[in-house]
């Protein structure tokens, strides 16, 4: 079947098997192989990615399920000039990455948190960030890495949009 | 892990859905947010051959006052339910129960009506909706039919719906100001119940309790009910938790533990509803 | 000022938060263009005969190119165990042929070759398989009994036995004697990356191979080994590794069968398992099961401990059959015990096989003298901190070497402990656990107290050496070659700092490599927590050895003496001393003439970490449910080179540690089949089971290498483990309870409460 989304702000359409899960379809067949999948249980969140504005676990949605819908992954984060976002630009200040795979869904998913709530708490972080697992960092940079992007104001819960990049 | 291959139906109307599931016969499956469906079908423990997507039938997404109910459209996904204002005056439990469902990811895309239609043993809102005395609202070929809650959940994974019906709506009572408390016991924060009691004061004066994962479905706790509607204490009540449960034991706890656990949290639910207490929460401070 | 000991951010970072790193899977190399992907057909069965492998219908399933069976392996001969010293009846087949024993679920019998990923799981269930169940060895009890044994041609499960049984006498002399039956679960490593590979074959008839591993030169000589290659005809990178804690040391042997999939096919191939595959083929971790017994004076000295390992190896005996040996060789632990004995039995079970895990032998020594400390705390009434503290190695800063025979480089046990316990509040702990319990409050409150010593940089294989090469290019980057192979440790960052401390190139200048084999052919990869004191330590010397290159050479460029020219950091290159600015750079140096240092570092001996941990919880006494509210530890891996990355390595080490504590572990049922294995079963410590940690800081530097490090990658781990175990048990040692087993499972805690209650002291 026809599947069309905008992806990091480029229209895509591609032809999918209908079990085509969101994930593969990112990393197979549009090459964002930021996303990664780290289980089969909807369980480590790795494959986390924000689609029409709000988190989802992308292993766990078919490609069809976002059918006109705007998705961002890690690669559509950053600024048009590489300026890093700014829960990205904490995750490397606080060291919030060690190994990675986990990384890209942590990121997305703590700017679902900070969207959700601005001003988190330590505690409210932690429970935002319950659907993603991490091995490396026992959790602690990660915290402070999405504590530290609160203090840079509302911007580090924006999602860059299609808008804004057809803007820029 | 992916699913077995199927074809799949988008549909923008519950007339639509019908008839789709009027098409395809029993091999169909109704997607809605997909998050009880999608991982047992990767799992392949479940092989439908036709999924019919609803979650862009706009007509099943509301929360909304009518009469002395709440009705929510079946659509409503979890947090949804969690930030609507009308759920949270007129039935807090609710949108207490659906923040504490999953992660935020699941509740960004999980649905009442889903989870209704799912009908794990294990799952927080059927359990709140079943201490509220809820109505399950299906469509079916033969039209609308309301069943009451206590009659939707049959057994293991088993509801009342016939062939060819989906969850429409869910109605609830407008308990207002009335207390309420869940109580759920995990290993972590986002994992399934062990066990969780919910309890809530309901506006023809009874309290309502049920209990997630102390059977094949979730179940009315009658005997505490029951006792508390004889002006028996909180805690005598409470003791009967476990009566006409069959808890089952699994490498997370053992029938025994698990009896404990359902009249702990049934204890300490009824006490938040009543006001004696705070709701137990995973964080406090030491020292 | 020097930019060791200072918090540099990592250089990986920029790619890792942008684009994301490239994982095996992510591979879009074009000798990879149009490769099959691969899925294994696996036992659902843990122990059994193999009756039917039929793979008739897969083979005529869409995007279906082959489907192998036992029958199809042609040359391929079984893989011997890892060890020599091991029985070679415990080799593994490839594929379990007809007629066959499968001994875990997850066990392979067949694999399918597909064109698309997809089509590999609709034609792996197609292929049908019939197994006559034989009654399954779960755990080291039922194996010892040798009732059904899994290798008939070896005729016994045990794989391995170590040391001797204890002199009958050994506790004479002591007022107090307490044993216990304690358990060290199994547990999985579960880096977040599953494994995966790739292969392809060249014209010119090697190989190359991409996989997710800890050490790239390790896994290209056993994959050689087992396909018979010459290993010059194997290629193998790691590209980036999404964590290994012990897991990815060395090759599967799935990894091989991917590189023989492809010479067979002729087309490269490609696979990548799925969680619920990983939780079954992945080495495991601990899975001992251990008797302590301990004996002392009522005044709190110890004078005897022995430790009884009973050592589940799984299905077939990997690395895991020596790691109880690190457990003896550590049995002793922080303590000058007189006498200590250590004995392991290593047996073969219907399990997957156990390899390393974070601190892989080590954490299950320092468990157990934790344990055996607040046992005998208990049993003569003294406060756990002061019996620690009687007991104590005294500080030491020349070799040391204890009752179970390890020679400690240099410690300060008595020092951490004061250290961490001023830092926790102790006597303010210890004054509002005493008032809850005053209350009978609900919500008890726990300390546990841990002291550890371990050993980091044991030989693993390579020696104590580790190599680095370095150059200075023209355009005035450096590039250092590693054997090391970080996957999350930021050794792009660390060795690039090292580099740069004595050359004054800016690390963001400088890359460095691991993880090829044609390019870095020695190396001893990334484990036992040796990278930076071996494999740093190389690159520190590499870097001196190249500034004398360079002097020499400048020298002859300015015409000077060489003694008179010294790093000017400033300006990047040499200058005559007291006159900065005015030498010759090192891009001028680099201009005509390679400048360039190989050279191999070699330790004199492994390093020992230390440390104290202090682990508060609160405990739920109705439910049992202990949740841990803080955690202080003081963690002396000597000189610090990057506090940021150390700081990272403790944090990470720690919460697996609680995890083991309170959560993890990988169960079975009676017939062998795991009731753990996918994430939604396998409890995966997360963010909302664990507090910020409080990190504490002591530096006791070694003088093993020139930066006076040791390992920090396992010691969080090893601390925290017992710390986190002793406050649960601590929690609600007023209600009478002595222990409780890791997990520290809500459900174990009721109970223990509930046993002791009924008056047997639990």
């Amino acid at each position: 079947m026809q599947v069309s989304m905008t992806v990091n702000g480029q229209q895509r359409t591609d032809e999918v098997e209908p079990r085509t899960l969101l994930a593969h379809h990112l990393r197979d067949n549009l090459g964002l192989t930021a996303t990664n999948i780290g289980c089969d249980s909807t369980s480590c969140g790795a494959c986390t990615v924000i689609v029409d504005g709000l988190t989802v676990k992308s292993c766990t949605v078919l490609a069809l399920q976002a059918e006109g819908a705007e998705v961002t992954t890690l690669e559509g984060l950053a600024g048009p000039d590489g300026e890093l976002h700014p829960v990205q630009a904490a995750f490397r200040a606080e060291h919030g990455l060690q190994c990675g795979f986990c990384t890209s869904g942590m990121v997305m998913a703590a700017v679902g948190v900070l969207a959700d709530n601005p001003n988190p708490t330590d505690r409210e972080v932690r429970e935002g960030l319950e659907g993603n697992l991490c091995r490396c960092t026992g959790y602690h940079n990660i915290v402070r890495a999405v504590l530290t992007a609160a203090e840079s104001g509302p911007a580090a819960g924006r999602v860059p949009t299609s808008k804004q990049e057809v803007s820029a | 892990m992916i699913p077995a291959p199927f074809d799949y139906v988008r549909v923008s109307t519950v007339d639509e859905a019908v008839a789709a599931l009027a098409e395809h016969g029993e091999d169909a499956k109704i997607l809605a947010g997909g998050h009880s469906l999608l991982p047992i079908m990767k799992l392949r423990l479940a092989v439908p051959s036709v999924l019919i997507d609803i979650s862009g039938v706009e007509e099943l997404s509301y929360v909304r006052v009518e009469g002395d109910e709440v009705a929510i459209g079946a659509a409503t996904r979890h947090h949804e339910l969690e930030k609507s204002e009308v759920a949270q005056s007129e039935v807090p439990l609710l949108p207490h129960v659906a923040s504490r469902v999953g992660d935020p990811q699941v509740r960004h895309k999980g649905t009442l009506g889903g989870t209704v239609a799912h009908c794990d043993p294990a799952s927080d809102l059927p359990t709140a909706l079943l201490a509220l005395g809820a109505t399950v609202v299906v469509q079916g070929p033969s039209g609308r039919r309301s069943i009451p809650i206590t009659e939707f959940f049959l057994g293991f994974f088993e509801t009342a719906m016939e062939e060819g019906e989906l969850v429409v709506e869910l109605r609830v009572p407008r308990t207002g100001s009335g207390g309420w408390g869940y109580e759920k016991f995990t290993r972590r924060e986002n994992d399934w119940p062990i066990v969780a009691a919910a309890a809530v004061h309901l506006p023809d004066g009874s309290v309502g309790v049920a209990l997630a994962n102390m059977g094949g479905v979730v179940l009315k706790a009658s005997a505490v009910e029951a006792a508390l509607a004889e002006g028996k204490s909180i805690e005598d009540a409470a003791e009967l938790a476990a009566e006409g449960t069959s808890p089952s034991s699994d490498m997370h706890a053992d029938a025994e533990y698990r009896s404990h656990l359902a009249r702990l949290l049934t204890k300490r639910a009824l006490k938040v509803a009543s006001g004696e207490t705070g709701a137990s929460t995973a964080e406090s401070t030491a020292a | 000022m020097s930019i060791l000991g200072t918090r540099v951010v990592r250089t990986e970072d920029p790619l890792f938060l942008t684009r994301g790193a490239v994982y095996t899977d992510d591979l879009t190399d074009p000798r990879l263009a149009g490769a099959l992907h691969a899925t294994f057909v696996r036992s659902t069965v843990a122990h059994g005969t193999v009756t039917e492998v039929d793979a008739s219908a897969a083979r005529e399933a869409p995007g279906v190119v082959a489907v192998y069976t036992a029958e199809d392996l042609g040359d391929l001969q079984p893989v011997p165990p890892p060890l020599p010293f091991l029985d070679a009846g415990f080799s593994r087949p490839w594929l379990v042929p007809v007629g066959g024993r499968v001994h875990f679920v997850g066990d392979l019998l067949a694999v399918v070759l597909t064109e698309e990923r997809y089509q590999g799981e609709d034609a792996a269930e197609m292929v049908v398989v019939d197994i006559d169940p034989l009654p399954a060895v779960v755990g080291t009890a039922a194996a010892a009994t040798d009732e059904t044994v899994l290798f008939p041609a070896v005729g016994t499960n045990k794989v391995a036995a170590f040391g001797e049984p204890a002199p009958e006498d050994f506790f004479a002399d002591c007022e107090v004697v307490v044993t216990r039956a304690i358990a060290n679960q199994r547990v999985a490593a579960a880096p977040l990356e599953t494994r995966a590979a790739s292969a392809a074959w060249g014209e010119d008839g090697r190989v190359t191979i991409w996989c997710t591993n800890q050490g790239a030169q390790q896994a290209q000589g056993q994959i050689a080994g087992w396909l018979g290659l010459d290993p010059t005809l194997v290629h193998l990178v790691t590209p980036d590794v999404g964590g290994g804690f012990g897991a990815k040391i060395g090759a599967d042997q799935e990894y091989a069968f991917v590189a023989w999939l492809a010479q067979q096919a002729g087309r490269p191939v490609r696979w990548t398992e799925s969680r619920s595959e990983n939780m079954t083929g992945m080495l495991q971790g601990r899975a001992q099961d251990q008797v302590i017994t301990i004996g002392g004076d009522r005044d709190g000295t110890v004078k005897a401990y022995s430790l009884v390992v009973n050592q589940d190896c799984g299905a077939y005996p990997r690395i895991g059959t020596v790691l109880p040996t690190l457990t003896m060789l550590m049995a002793a632990a922080v303590y000058d015990i007189p006498k200590v004995h250590a004995q392991a039995t290593c047996y073969a079970t219907n399990g997957t096989s156990i390899g390393a895990y974070r601190g892989a032998g080590r954490p299950e020594a320092t468990a157990a003298a934790e344990r055996a400390m607040d046992l005998f705390a208990a049993e003569i009434g003294m406060d756990p901190a002061d019996v620690r503290r009687k007991n104590f190695i005294a500080p030491f800063t020349e070799p040391f070497t204890t009752a179970s025979g390890a020679t400690y480089d240099s410690g300060d046990y008595a020092a951490a402990l004061d250290r961490v316990l001023e830092a926790a509040g102790y006597a303010d702990l210890r004054a509002e656990q005493a008032r809850r319990r005053e209350r009978g409050d609900v919500r008890q409150l726990g300390i546990g107290v841990s002291a550890y010593v371990e050993i980091t940089g044991a030989d693993s294989g390579h020696g104590t050496s580790e190599n680095a090469q370095l150059e200075v290019h023209p355009d005035g980057t450096a590039t250092v070659l590693t054997g090391t192979s970080p996957h999350g440790q930021g050794h792009a960052t660390t060795w690039a700092m090292l580099a740069s401390e004595q050359l004054g190139i800016p690390v963001e200048k400088i890359t460095v490599l691991h993880g090829d084999t044609d390019r870095i052919p020695d190396g001893g990869g990334t484990m036992g927590s040796r990278s930076l004191q071996q494999g740093g330590a190389a690159v520190h010397q590499a870097a001196v050895e190249l500034v004398e290159v360079a002097r020499k050479r400048a020298a002859e460029l300015l015409e000077a003496n060489p003694d008179d020219l010294e790093v000017d950091l400033a300006n990047a290159g040499l200058s005559v001393k007291g006159t900065p600015g005015t030498g010759i750079t090192w891009a001028q140096l680099a201009a005509d003439e390679q400048l360039i240092v190989q050279t191999t570092f070699t330790a004199a001996a492994p390093t020992f970490p230390f440390g104290a941990h202090v682990a508060v919880v609160e405990t739920d006494v109705e439910s049992g449910k202990a949740v841990v509210t803080r955690l202080i530890t003081v963690d002396d891996a000597g000189t610090i080179i990057n506090p940021l990355l150390a700081e990272g390595q403790r944090h990470g080490g720690i919460a697996q540690g609680v995890g083991q504590a309170l959560l993890e572990e990988i169960l079975y049922d009676d017939d062998g089949n795991p009731q753990t294995s996918t994430f939604a079963d396998y409890p995966f410590v997360s963010a909302t089971e664990l507090p910020s940690f409080e990190l504490v800081e002591m530096a006791t530097p070694t003088p093993m290498n020139p930066l006076g490090a040791k390992g920090i990658g396992e010691a969080g781990t090893i601390g925290s483990t017992p710390a986190v175990q002793s406050a649960v048990v601590d929690s609600v040692a007023h209600l009478g309870v002595r222990h409780v087993d890791m997990p520290a499972t809500s459900m174990r805690v009721w109970r223990a409460i509930r046993e002791a209650q009924k008056g047997s002291t639990n």
